[in-house]
């Protein structure tokens, strides 16, 4: 005896297919927990598959590899913006945050403090900086979008404080850094994708087998509901600030390796590239659905278009944007429609 | 059942709102296997009560004991830690998550730090097959109707061995078959020992699955009795009242009066057949004449204001037909509702009516101007003449036109609203709670208001709680009950007991006439 067997028709719409898991290919697309991360991931291997037949450069391995070696800082960004959009909310500060943090480093460095001194003060600096934008957001309730703005207009005008001039470093930690490649299977990668794909598992142990990670869900789901149930929502809420902060300043550091320089002018709109890899990879801005593998996946495609751009050579760089665009519109078209589908 | 101790005893509880005195002095227990409805009408204090019982609001006095032991709970988490769950009216469950997530969250089996997701499945699987719900737990929970929703819901209060089960209105949006199955689990709840606080407008329900019901009026405790010893006419009765409301002396109508209306060659303003929404109102046959008030009685949750909102293209019907001053219409939206000057002034002012930071006259003339368009703006003058009008006609408090609406009483705010359906000439006006939250002055303005506009030719529909109020006013009474238009009612002798007794039963008084 079971509701659903009973009477199918007095409940319309979502329960006749709902009784058993996924039955067919639509399911799985109209799906929100799967469908867009499969969208995404299916893209990708279009996308290469599309490289490597028309580029012969495009079949080495090594590319991907380069994928993560330029975009380390972006999926760390992404891995952080993922916290937040999960609960429903939006970090604009990530990207001046992060050039804050390469700023500060570099400032630091010339200053001949040494590298372990630097990095922890500057991750527990971004940090705290996002639990304030936390604090604001769920004990002030102000909207996320406009507490972040202002956390982005404080540390993009902070940089400038600093210095309005570009500060090379020379520090050798960091020179050292930028510079290692290591051999992993026959692959040269750096210390920074290391710390990237660290990054991206200890968020994904995070999300999934931890009540935080959780709470991050069900808070995207319904802070209402979440309240009622008793779970531990304004915690959790201050944190994923925290979380998107500290993973900004983690971004600066990993792009000082990149650069070997901080600049006030640095990562400009940066934000949006790591808001448009999070949508890309499934993640929905209403919160509740996504995941930080689907992130990385968002990572990737954008890193891909700008591969696909390079080799070709005719187009601009700028042509990167509009694909960007034109993804973007399409995905939040797609999230969209699946909503509907199951509202 | 009375050899077993209570498991919950509330006694001289108190709760002073601001102003107002929310609960009196009142008593209520639940025994362990016991189903224990708690009746009474909107404002009653059950909420309160419940709220009191689940660490949501501190009693100002009196004490609560659990198994034998006081308790005071600091918060709802603290009255879920020592077993009193509760299962809200409107699911409070995330769509987003697996129907296993959604029993354990917050509770996760853990091993090693981490979520021991097997163990997991395992107990929701197990809290699913002891209530007998059969549905994959792996799952999403929005993939499933409202009714499975809801059994989710106390599947989750229950995996926590809850031994006080509160359901708040569980079965408002469930349909019959839909009903059964929670009973079902409600009585199994029950065998296996968990006492159960039940609140239902449905009477028919109520009497079906309680053992016992407390009867709470105004705040103040009305009884405690087994249900199988209370009559329905007894406990509708207890729950409404006797009180007499001091109002202005209106002029009652002339029975000639009455006759008049019911003469056959006065047309219906509106007519609808076999009208109905699944899951809101069951068809139903119910016409306005022209210069006629139609009162709509019966218990909260009763489907009249789904009725009336059905009739005026707030909500959309499913079934039936509408036919307006002789021709056949289809109210698809209010706007074409409006068109024909079809109105609903909505029972839920604040958020359904009033703008409060809008002025007297913005408010006024607002539903007007929609009617003309916005690229035809009223003159300055025209709309000062016209908000003036209103303003001395009926008394609004401030004469202010410029004085913002969220200021205003209660009372004046609902006139404000008045106003502004007035203002575009209706010819069917419905008023849903008119009188609701006002004081008496005003009450009796509104309902003198109502008779004057009711002689003029315009067709009134009016929803009341208050069974006096509909009497004085109506020519023909409308009862429902259940969702079901019961009987409509010729208003030349009635009294409130008929219209209770029809309430309470749903005997069909016009045959016996």
């Amino acid at each position: 005896m079971t509701l659903t067997r009973t009477q199918p028709e007095s409940t319309p719409g979502t329960i006749a297919r709902s009784a058993r898991g996924l039955h067919s290919i639509r399911d799985v697309f109209t799906n929100p927990k799967y469908g867009p991360v499969i969208v995404t991931g299916l893209l990708l291997v279009g996308m290469f598959i599309y490289g490597m037949s028309q580029y012969r450069g495009f079949t080495n391995p090594q590319i991907v590899v380069n994928l993560l070696i330029d975009n380390a800082h972006l999926v760390v960004l992404a891995v952080g913006m993922t916290f937040v959009i999960l609960t429903a909310g939006i970090d604009l500060s990530v990207g001046a945050v992060l050039a804050l943090a390469t700023m500060m480093t570099a400032s630091m460095a010339q200053s001949g403090l040494p590298a372990g001194v630097i990095i922890p003060l500057i991750l527990v600096s971004t940090t705290v900086l996002g639990l304030l934008v936390g604090v604001m957001v769920h004990y002030f309730d102000i909207q996320p979008f406009i507490a972040t703005l202002a956390a982005m207009f404080l540390a993009r005008g902070l940089c400038y404080v600093i210095s309005a001039k570009s500060i090379s470093i020379e520090a050798p930690f960091f020179t050292m850094m930028g510079q290692t490649r290591l051999r992993v299977f026959g692959l040269s990668i750096t210390p920074s994708v290391i710390v990237a794909v660290l990054v991206v598992i200890i968020a994904v142990i995070l999300l999934r087998y931890t009540r935080f990670g959780r709470t991050v869900y069900a808070i995207g789901g319904s802070e209402a509901s979440s309240t009622l149930m008793g779970l531990p929502v304004a915690r959790t809420k201050v944190l994923v600030y925290a979380i998107s902060g500290f993973c900004s300043g983690l971004a600066g550091v990993l792009y000082t390796f990149y650069t070997l320089s901080g600049y006030a002018l640095t990562a400009v709109g940066t934000e949006l590239d790591a808001i448009a890899a999070v949508v890309i990879g499934g993640t929905l801005l209403t919160g509740g659905y996504g995941s930080v593998l689907g992130s990385v996946l968002g990572v990737l495609v954008l890193g891909t278009i700008q591969t696909l751009i390079t080799f070709d050579g005719t187009l601009t760089s700028w042509w990167t944007k509009i694909f960007i665009g034109a993804l973007l519109l399409i995905f939040i078209v797609l999230q969209k429609v699946l909503t509907l589908r199951r509202g | 059942m009375s050899t077993t101790a209570p498991i919950v005893e509330m006694t001289n509880i108190s709760i002073t709102f601001p102003g107002v005195k929310a609960l009196d002095d009142v008593s209520f227990r639940m025994f362990p296997g016991e189903v224990h409805s708690l009746m009474g009408e909107n404002g009653a204090g059950k909420s309160t009560l419940i709220k009191a019982l689940t660490g949501v609001y501190r009693p100002d006095s009196g004490t609560t004991l659990l198994d034998g032991r006081p308790v005071t709970f600091a918060s709802t988490a603290a009255a879920q830690d020592a077993g009193i769950s509760t299962v809200y009216q409107e699911v409070n469950l995330l769509p987003n998550l697996t129907v296993t997530e959604n029993i354990v969250l917050g509770r996760e089996p853990r091993r090693a730090g981490r979520i021991d997701w097997a163990a997991c499945r395992a107990h929701a699987a197990e809290v699913l097959t002891r209530m007998g719900i059969d549905i994959d737990p792996g799952s999403l929970l929005s993939s499933h109707s409202l009714a499975v929703q809801q059994l989710v819901a106390i599947a989750r209060a229950t995996s926590i061995n809850a031994t006080v089960l509160i359901l708040d209105e569980p079965t408002s949006s469930l349909d019959a078959d839909e009903v059964k199955e929670l009973f079902r689990i409600i009585r199994k709840l029950k065998d296996d020992g968990v006492a159960i606080l039940f609140v239902s407008h449905f009477l028919d329900q109520v009497y079906e699955i309680s053992d016992r019901l407390t009867v709470l009026r105004n705040g103040r405790f009305e009884g405690e009795y087994l249900t199988n010893e209370l009559l329905r006419i007894d406990l509708v009765q207890k729950m409404i009242g006797k009180e007499i409301t001091v109002l202005d002396a209106l002029e009652k109508r002339s029975s000639d009066d009455a006759e008049d209306t019911q003469e056959s060659d006065i047309p219906a303003i509106i007519e609808a057949q076999g009208l109905g929404r699944r899951g809101a109102v069951h068809p139903a046959d119910i016409s306005v004449l022209e210069g006629e008030v139609v009162g709509f009685a019966g218990l909260l949750g009763s489907g009249r204001s789904e009725l009336a909102r059905l009739l005026t293209g707030i909500d959309r019907s499913d079934s039936g037909t509408i036919s307006f001053a002789g021709s056949p219409v289809k109210f698809r939206t209010p706007r074409r509702a409006l068109s024909d000057r079809v109105v609903y002034a909505s029972e839920d002012r604040r958020a359904e009516g009033i703008l409060g930071e809008l002025s007297i006259r913005d408010n006024i003339i607002l539903a007007l101007q929609a009617d003309r368009g916005w690229f035809r703006p009223l003159s300055a003058k025209r709309r000062n003449e016209l908000v003036d009008s209103y303003i001395s006609t009926l008394g609004i408090k401030p004469a202010n036109p410029d004085a913002l609406v969220r200021t205003l009483s209660g009372g004046n705010q609902q006139k404000v609203l008045l106003a502004r359906w007035l203002a575009i000439a209706p010819r069917l006006l419905v008023l849903d709670e008119p009188t609701r939250g006002i004081d008496v002055g005003a009450k009796a303005e509104i309902q003198k208001l109502v008779v004057n506009l009711a002689e003029n030719g315009m067709g009134v529909i009016y929803i009341s709680a208050e069974l006096d109020e509909v009497l004085r006013l109506s020519h023909r009474v409308a009862v429902m009950r259940d969702r079901r238009l019961v009987a409509v009612l010729d208003n030349d002798t009635l009294t409130t007991d008929d219209v209770l007794a029809v309430i309470a039963e749903g005997q069909d008084l016009e045959d016996a006439s």
